[in-house]
């Protein structure tokens, strides 16, 4: 296992190289001088500040050296500095990134209690009306936009009954709206994945002895089927997880949540490139972190997984 | 023994396709027509009219310029095909080939292209068309290749899936046998073999695509104002939402409605085509 888990840690390196790499290249295939687009739409500063900022960002140097110096600084945790703000873009991103792994995770477990129960329920009594509502609301959240969804939900639960704040992220009142919209249609697809994943494994004959043991269907269902079904749902939990930080880059924009994909949006509109870069290298590396993460669970929830 | 339906008709037996292909249909014909079914013109501001509730004058009501919101969500419908169009095909044309040359070639070529391909799905599905907008710059023209770009990933999975298990086939051997150019045996024998995934994977990459331009519209970093696309019709409406909420309700549903009925369609047309490509 030991040898597994560094194994899948030397990947992340060429992964997380591919990353820096294709993000430096954003800024070097934009075309045009990368200076003239930040300051599009504005009145363009004069030359010694274009002079200026050119030297501070390192663009005067060669393609290769710029390349080199970016790895360098990367690696070392230093993103730049935005152009906008002048602070430092490590210190931009962390202030906002702890929100929006709030927010994902706590979509996470809204769409983990409400997919699990939804799912197990729906095998259970499996070809009845609680299957049939299960299966069109699964068919539902895939249809759904989260935007439209958090807009809605602004207007029911803010707007006319007045319970929770509508936009902002001061307290974890702020955070209901966003984790339980982002998280309601996340569940659908998870409930679908239970669904099948629990009526392969009720069917199987270690279920069937549980029950001619007399433990009680609450124990069978919860202890012996549930545990081997979860695996199939843990591997879409980690692609979920990638859907959650991606889908929490627009709920933050409906809920004015103060994320990193806010700060993204901002960065796009305001043409502030170290930041874009900072954030999405930041996400990238958690989103193959997660993924570990998952690969990982398998052998913990399985013991007959084994990794060479 | 009765011969076996033709697939049309098995496809058209399923209640699914039949729901989600008349949506589709509709909405084919709204974009065709909707010059001639809309009551307005859906870009005429008239300041008088703003904000009027749904009536038999305006049946969706009109938006805080006084546009009828009908109208805009008609024109919508062309910019909906449009995005789900170009976006698809993009990753079609990208995706497919790059897929056929990696799964038929493997060694080098397939293990580049697929640490390359790790490397994007390194990146959530947005954030990479994200990165990509903030590159080319925000407009829905970019927002359609952004989003076809970061589908080529799943595409080229899928095609390279498929031709692995393909070249393994004895026709394969047999036309290579009768010293069919490597060219020819890729693209007229094992392509047309991979076809129906293919077909099923465009219908349902469409209403992922018509989904991510949508939010990247409503974020501002797709279509642009006066644009009457579905998405961006819900920018302005977030500041109405407590006067005219059916700024917010009916492009919603139009959205919704649509990607439903492409989701509907897609997975009756892969349970008819190729039944082991299944979900849950």
């Amino acid at each position: 296992m030991a040898v597994y888990v560094v194994r899948r840690l030397l990947f992340l390196v060429p992964v997380v190289l591919g990353v820096l790499t294709l993000v430096f290249l954003m800024r070097a295939l934009v075309p045009g001088d990368p200076i003239e687009i930040m300051y599009l739409g504005q009145l363009p500063p004069d030359k010694a500040t274009v002079d200026s900022i050119r030297h501070e960002l390192g663009l005067d140097a060669p393609l290769p050296v710029q390349f080199i110096r970016y790895l360098g600084s990367a690696l070392r945790g230093e993103l730049g500095r935005s152009v906008r703000t002048r602070r430092l873009v490590r210190e931009e991103i962390s202030n906002r990134y702890k929100n929006t792994l709030l927010l994902a995770f706590a979509s996470l477990g809204v769409a983990v209690a409400v997919g699990l129960s939804m799912g197990i329920l729906a095998a259970i009594h499996r070809d009845t009306p609680i299957d049939t509502a299960t299966m069109v609301l699964a068919m539902w959240g895939l249809s759904m936009p989260a935007f439209w969804f958090g807009l809605i939900m602004i207007s029911v639960f803010s707007v006319r009954l007045r319970w929770l704040p509508v936009m902002g992220s001061d307290s974890l009142k702020h955070l209901v709206l966003p984790a339980v919209t982002l998280g309601l249609i996340a569940s659908t697809v998870l409930a679908r994945i239970t669904r099948s994943s629990m009526l392969d494994v009720l069917n199987a004959q270690y279920v069937r002895t549980a029950h001619a043991k007399g433990l009680t269907h609450r124990t069978v269902i919860l202890r012996h089927a549930l545990k081997n079904a979860l695996i199939p749902v843990v591997t879409i939990l980690g692609l979920q997880m990638g859907g959650l930080l991606g889908g929490a880059f627009i709920i933050e924009i409906v809920f004015s949540w103060h994320g990193v994909g806010e700060l993204a949006v901002q960065a796009i509109q305001q043409r502030d490139f170290p930041i874009i870069q900072g954030v999405v290298v930041v996400v990238a590396v958690t989103y193959v972190l997660i993924n570990l993460a998952v690969d990982l669970t398998y052998s913990a929830l399985d013991p007959r997984i084994v990794y060479k | 023994m009765r011969p076996r339906p033709s697939l049309l008709k098995q496809l058209l037996r399923r209640r699914p396709a039949q729901i989600g292909g008349a949506v589709i249909m509709l909405l084919v014909l709204c974009a065709a027509f909707a010059a001639l079914l809309a009551p307005y013109d859906p870009y005429k501001v008239k300041t008088a009219d703003r904000l009027l509730r749904p009536s038999s004058h305006h049946w969706l009501g009109t938006d805080d310029l006084g546009r009828d919101q009908f109208s805009r969500i008609l024109y919508g419908a062309r910019t909906t095909l449009q995005v789900g169009l170009i976006s698809v095909g993009i990753a079609m044309i990208i995706g497919v080939p790059v897929g056929v040359l990696s799964g038929y070639y493997g060694g080098w070529a397939d293990l580049l292209i697929m640490r390359w391909i790790d490397i994007m799905l390194a990146f959530p599905y947005i954030l990479l068309a994200l990165a990509i907008v903030a590159t080319i710059g925000p407009n829905l023209r970019n927002a359609m290749i952004a989003i076809g770009i970061s589908s080529v990933p799943g595409w080229v999975r899928l095609v390279r899936g498929n031709v692995l298990s393909a070249v393994r086939n004895d026709y394969v051997s047999a036309a290579q046998a009768l010293g069919a150019t490597d060219w020819r045996v890729m693209f007229v024998h094992v392509l047309p073999n991979t076809l129906s995934s293919v077909v099923v994977l465009a219908t349902l990459q469409f209403p992922t695509a018509v989904l991510a331009a949508a939010a990247l519209s409503f974020v501002g970093l797709g279509a642009q104002p006066p644009s009457p696309e579905w998405g961006a019709l819900l920018i302005g409406a977030r500041d109405w939402i407590w006067t005219a909420p059916w700024l917010v309700n009916f492009p919603g549903v139009a959205i919704f409605v649509t990607i439903l009925g492409f989701n509907l369609f897609g997975n009756a047309l892969r349970d008819t085509l190729d039944p082991t490509l299944g979900q849950p």
